[in-house]
């Protein structure tokens, strides 16, 4: 049979040498990992890491080489909070942009 | 990136949920972040104290915790033996919340090394280690360890003897795993903290072994 | 809650199918051949919770090791070790049985 391996499915894959890279997380990426933590915990259960997963598998084959990490996690978190009614998609382009207009003034 | 970025003593952003990244534009998914967030605590889905309290669990969150353990369990047999049926339970003895997934930890003897993986995604004991390094979540790690141990581990500069039975552990389920690794020799002196202090989180993934001090 | 389809010892075999979705049974060990080390208990099938399923039911959870020399018997010698994967009873078939 066929193997339709998606592409996290990669274990046991050809690959190079392990890069023994890391880096101090940055604020926005524990603000990622923190928002996935509060609407999965016990009080909330807004969503599951299993959702999480099904959500950044579903972004299709570019996205582990294009997306880092917490990249993939928030567009996975935000993806399910508006299939959830959660947030819409308007109210996140409203905020987006004025965080992005806040950021600047800033800057 | 400006010299005050990680002073937290007298530098208090605006906003909890900023990044430190105050003089780079924001990317795309940075701002989505900021977003989501802010939109989550207009809606009292969450709250900012809540968003500021566990950006506070994880910046406390370390190795550190796991290694407390794995000394605890080198001089004290009974405690092993709970460590070794759930490290949350061990890690409640400290006062140490391990979180809400279960942590199993493998125990290296002389005879078996343990390696620990997530093939699939890059589940990690991180509610007490803290979060994974950039590595373990890497395509080469990820796909390479199952297949070729040896070969990565060998990248780590460990070298583990012939006769002794390698076991990788792929978390692809409800346990998050650690190593709890084996006591190395000319360590017969020390204390707890000493122990603790050549506890390493590379040690606790599997793919280092600690080393007694000077032993370099 | 059902009681668990395999004991521990036993041997079994990782069913080869392709189904679309989200699934944590790795493609590396689909159509192999293991055994079972640990019954480690039950727990929601993950299939289901990726779909937001909350009701989603629950699955006896095993612990299988296989052997490197299975999972790559093309693979030069000098690796031999064992992975262990976490595997749910879905995925499971006694190892008699073909595939």
């Amino acid at each position: 049979m066929a193997n339709q391996r998606r592409p996290h499915d990669m274990g046991g894959a050809e690959a190079g040498p392990v890069e023994q890279t890391e880096h101090a997380p940055e604020s926005w990426e524990k603000t990622v990992d923190t928002i996935l933590r509060l609407v999965s915990d016990k009080k909330r259960r807004i969503m599951t890491v299993d959702e999480l997963r099904r959500g950044i598998e579903d972004l299709g084959p570019g996205a582990y080489d294009e997306l880092n990490y917490y990249e993939r996690w928030i567009a996975s978190i935000t993806s399910n909070l508006i299939a959830k009614g959660v947030i819409t998609v308007e109210e996140l382009g409203a905020k987006m942009e004025e965080v992005e207009k806040s950021w600047a003034e800033k800057a | 990136m400006s010299d005050h970025t990680h002073d937290h003593g007298d530098h208090h952003p605006p906003h909890p949920m900023q990044p430190d990244l105050e003089d780079t534009p924001l990317t795309y998914h940075q701002s989505m972040t900021l977003a989501v967030v802010e939109l989550l605590i207009e809606k009292n889905v969450i709250s900012a104290d809540e968003v500021r309290a566990m950006h506070e669990v994880i910046d406390a969150t370390s190795p550190a915790l796991g290694a407390k353990l794995v000394a605890r369990a080198w001089s004290d047999a009974e405690f092993k033996k709970r460590l070794l049926k759930s490290v949350n339970d061990a890690a409640a003895e400290f006062g140490v919340d391990a979180g809400p997934v279960p942590i199993r930890a493998m125990e290296n003897t002389t005879g078996v090394h343990n390696v620990i993986v997530c093939t699939l995604c890059s589940c990690y004991p991180k509610y007490l280690l803290g979060l994974p390094p950039d590595w373990y979540k890497s395509r080469a790690y990820r796909s390479r360890v199952v297949r070729e141990p040896r070969a990565v581990l060998a990248e780590f500069g460990t070298q583990l003897p012939g006769d002794v039975d390698l076991v990788v552990h792929d978390s692809t389920a409800d346990f998050r795993y650690m190593v709890l690794p084996l006591r190395p020799a000319g360590t017969d002196g020390l204390g707890e903290e000493e122990l603790a202090a050549i506890v390493t989180r590379d040690c606790m993934i599997g793919v280092t072994c600690p080393k007694a001090p000077g032993s370099e | 809650m059902s009681q668990p389809q395999f004991q521990t010892s036993e041997r079994v075999r990782v069913r080869q199918w392709e189904p679309p979705g989200h699934i944590r049974t790795p493609s590396f060990i689909r159509g192999h051949t293991g055994i079972v080390q640990q019954i480690a208990g039950q727990f929601r099938n993950p299939e289901e919770l990726a779909y937001g399923r909350k009701d989603a039911r629950l699955l006896t959870l095993y612990r299988v090791a296989f052997a490197h020399d299975d999972l790559w018997p093309e693979s030069p010698p000098g690796e031999q070790h064992a992975v262990i994967v976490d595997i749910y009873e879905n995925w499971l078939e006694p190892a008699e049985r073909k595939s």
